[in-house]
């Protein structure tokens, strides 16, 4: 239910905003979809302004995820932009972007445009949508980039088939380039990967299925970071997911490459064990890696290689997961368990502390795809906030999904840490406090 | 008596304990004599229902199945499905829940996609047998061959039984290397490069089998780059089939290349112990991964398996449907 407020304060919150160098003890105070103004701890709040108690609570900037998987226009039975973005809400994003392999694909303007509108009607989460590669994804011909990125997009990706040309895909990052559009790539050389449906390892051997082996996803990370030092353009590698691709990418920012990368909550939860049952929501691409993998996932997020959290939220229905696991469909739903895992599976483990979890989920993906007035709530910057509340316990029941879709790992986890409100340019469009809320 | 398998159902050797296996070769053993009586049929499952599910085509092991549970008086139904749940329209939980309503008391089921058994078996109420899944385990064959390796070696404890042929693909290998390997004997794999992954020597150790000791030359489980040093020294030679149907995948350039490099003659078998046996699930490609001399020597035991192979899935079935272990 969204309820506006034309100025309230979120008071005695623990306020975390990594562009500001100093901000403990701070109440922020919003009015007409901004942040007003800072104000100390204690002081009192403005005439006629309601205060909302966020004592005990994390206040960040809006959580901002770079990677998802809507289904509209062409896949409305899985999931449509409204009910995608209610799940993005209730799971403490207040923002979303889709990647472009709808029905048809996100390669025009036209469908831009239409996935910015439908997001507007739903009025929850903001939608910032991934425009094609190439027309229709099939890795040859270029899409209008500069007529998507005047229709609102901000990032060019085929995600789940990456141009498998390097002469095309070089060319593709010096036209990006010239519109400064990252590019983000889902790196798998499918020759190498064809056919597998989990992580080639001793787990594959032994369940007897096909692997897809971790080089399929490093030679593909090392020919885009070779062209994009060539191209100068910015590379934004999706889910990483092996050491290799990790230790490439760190090499890269050490020489000074433009190239940014993300990881999945699942990534750095579950290995390839979690296949062991045949369960097809342990089915994904990337697939769940083995031990030495999450190793250096782990370690990645800790030395900063890493830049973002993002879920690849990939819903699909319950009678194509109810397959064989060799015909069922990759991925699984992630926007209402990504906050827990990170909290339950980085925080409280102290494998990172606050300050970097929000940088990986607000402040460095409003920088990657250079979403203005986001990623921070420094005075005068739109009003999307996270409100988190860092020691809830409770448990995920996938029937109890906002999503279409169920294909989770995750039903039934116990998780520490969970959004108890969700504000999008100032309107609260999940308030899990209620009567908290108070004047 | 102990249930010989969890939940009754037998998805795979994985999971079974040697003990488990011992006692349905024994309860196996006990069933042999039936199968030479001149009236080949005993009361002990009637009244039960076995459904066959076959997803792929076989002619030995259907029948096989088939012939195991009418020697034992159960009701034995064959379903071939040609194609995949998914060109049916119907999920593959669908067609499970259909089964199940008809309340038989064993499915067994061949698929060409691993886990399939796992996967019914999860909203299955009658007993799953797994007769095949994709690559992952055959474990009636594996016991067919235990069988014939311990009638004629009258043990398997510290025999060298040597693996040969497409290891990647090949259920009949993940299942014989776990029975093997649990029952005490030692396993050498070797085939073309492309098709024994060096990862298979973790195959055992992936599936958190406590083997005690793993200095090198302990292990359980070697994977030999030659042929030759595979079947050097062993006392049981298994020859995988070669599925010509995957020939367009490239593993190897052509079958006659594999034949002179890796197809069992009598030169190579010759390696071998002196009182070595030769065994393949079939069918044999004859003068590709074995050579006909070979096939049809005395020491080639491949009728032998057929032969066990209805004694073992009456074992099985009575097992899976309520009966207890036989001691012999």
């Amino acid at each position: 239910m969204t309820e506006t407020r034309m100025k309230f304060i979120i008071s005695n919150g623990h306020l975390i905003d990594p562009a500001a160098p100093e901000n403990t003890g701070m109440d922020v105070l919003i009015e007409d979809g901004r942040v007003s103004a800072w104000l100390k701890q204690g002081e009192p709040a403005p005439e006629g302004c309601e205060v909302f108690d966020a004592s005990g609570l994390l206040v960040a900037p809006g959580f901002i995820d770079l990677h998802v998987h809507l289904r509209e226009p062409g896949q409305e039975h899985k999931e449509t932009i409204a009910s995608g973005c209610a799940a993005a809400v209730a799971g403490g994003w207040t923002s979303v972007c889709p990647m472009p392999n709808t029905n048809p694909v996100n390669d025009n303007a036209a469908i831009t445009r239409y996935m910015i509108e439908q997001a507007e009607r739903a009025g929850l989460a903001n939608v910032f949508p991934i425009g094609a590669i190439t027309k229709s994804s099939d890795g040859s011909e270029l899409a209008e980039m500069g007529e998507m990125k005047a229709a609102g997009a901000v990032a060019v990706s085929d995600d789940g088939r990456p141009v498998p040309n390097a002469g095309i895909m070089r060319r593709a990052m010096q036209y990006a380039k010239d519109f400064d559009l990252p590019v983000v790539d889902h790196c798998e050389d499918k020759s190498l990967s064809s056919g597998g449906v989990m992580h080639e390892g001793k787990i594959s051997l032994l369940l007897g299925l096909k692997g897809m082996p971790a080089l399929s996803e490093e030679i593909d990370v090392v020919r885009d970071i070779i062209l994009a030092k060539e191209t100068g353009a910015h590379i934004h590698i999706a889910h990483v997911s092996t050491k290799g691709a990790i230790e490439a990418v760190r090499r890269a920012k050490n020489e000074g490459i433009n190239v940014t990368c993300e990881v999945t909550p699942h990534h750095f939860t579950l290995t390839d064990r979690a296949v062991e049952g045949y369960d097809t929501n342990t089915k994904m691409a990337p697939p769940l890696r083995s031990e030495d993998h999450l190793e250096a996932v782990i370690e990645g997020i800790k030395d900063g290689t890493i830049d973002a959290i993002a879920t690849d939220h990939a819903p699909h229905h319950h009678d194509e997961k109810a397959l064989e696991f060799d015909r069922a469909p990759f991925g699984i739903t992630g926007l209402e368990t990504g906050i827990g895992l990170a909290f339950t599976e980085l925080v409280h483990k102290g494998v990172i502390g606050l300050e970097r979890l929000v940088e990986m989920c607000s402040a460095n993906p409003a920088k990657i795809f250079s979403l203005g007035g986001r990623g921070t709530l420094a005075p005068g910057s739109i009003a999307d906030v996270t409100i988190i509340d860092p020691q809830k316990e409770w448990t995920f029941n996938a029937l109890d999904s906002r999503s279409k879709s169920r294909n989770t790992p995750f039903d039934g986890w116990k998780f520490t840490g969970r959004a108890v409100a969700t504000i999008v340019a100032g309107e609260f469009v999940f308030n899990d406090l209620g009567k908290a809320a108070n004047s | 008596m102990d249930k010989p398998f969890r939940r009754r159902d037998l998805l795979g050797i994985r999971g079974l304990t040697a003990a488990e296996i011992k006692g349905i070769l024994d309860t196996a053993e006990s069933f042999l004599e039936i199968n030479t009586r001149e009236i080949k049929k005993v009361p002990t499952l009637r009244g039960k229902t076995v459904v066959n599910l076959f997803f792929e085509n076989s002619t030995r092991t259907r029948t096989s199945f088939e012939l195991a549970a009418k020697r034992l008086s159960a009701d034995a139904v064959n379903i071939s499905v040609s194609s995949s749940s998914l060109a049916k329209g119907e999920t593959l939980v669908d067609t499970a829940l259909n089964l199940d309503a008809m309340q038989p008391d064993c499915i067994v089921v061949r698929h060409g996609s691993a886990g399939v058994p796992h996967q019914l078996a999860k909203v299955s109420q009658a007993a799953v047998i797994n007769a095949g899944d994709g690559a992952n385990e055959h474990p009636t064959q594996a016991l067919l061959d235990a069988m014939t390796i311990r009638e004629h070696k009258k043990k398997i404890k510290g025999l060298e039984v040597a693996i040969v042929g497409d290891i990647l693909h090949s259920r009949v290998a993940r299942s014989n290397i776990h029975l093997l390997t649990k029952l005490g004997a030692k396993v050498k794999v070797a085939g073309p490069g492309t098709l024994v992954p060096k990862d298979f020597v973790h195959l055992i150790d992936a599936a958190e089998i406590d083997h005690g000791s793993k200095a090198e030359g302990q292990r359980p489980l070697a994977v030999c780059e030659h042929v030759e040093d595979a079947i050097r020294g062993a006392d049981v030679v298994m020859i995988l089939r070669i599925q010509r149907e995957r020939q367009d995948s490239a593993y190897f350039p052509t079958l006659r290349e594999y034949a002179i490099h890796y197809g069992l003659t009598n030169e190579r078998l010759d390696l071998a112990k002196k009182d070595a046996i030769v065994l393949h699930p079939g069918p044999m490609n004859r003068g590709i991964e074995i050579a006909s001399e070979v096939a049809d020597s005395s020491r080639s035991l491949i009728l032998d398996q057929v032969k066990y192979g209805v004694t073992v899935r009456m074992a099985v079935l009575y097992l899976a449907t309520g009966g207890g272990v036989t001691n012999s």
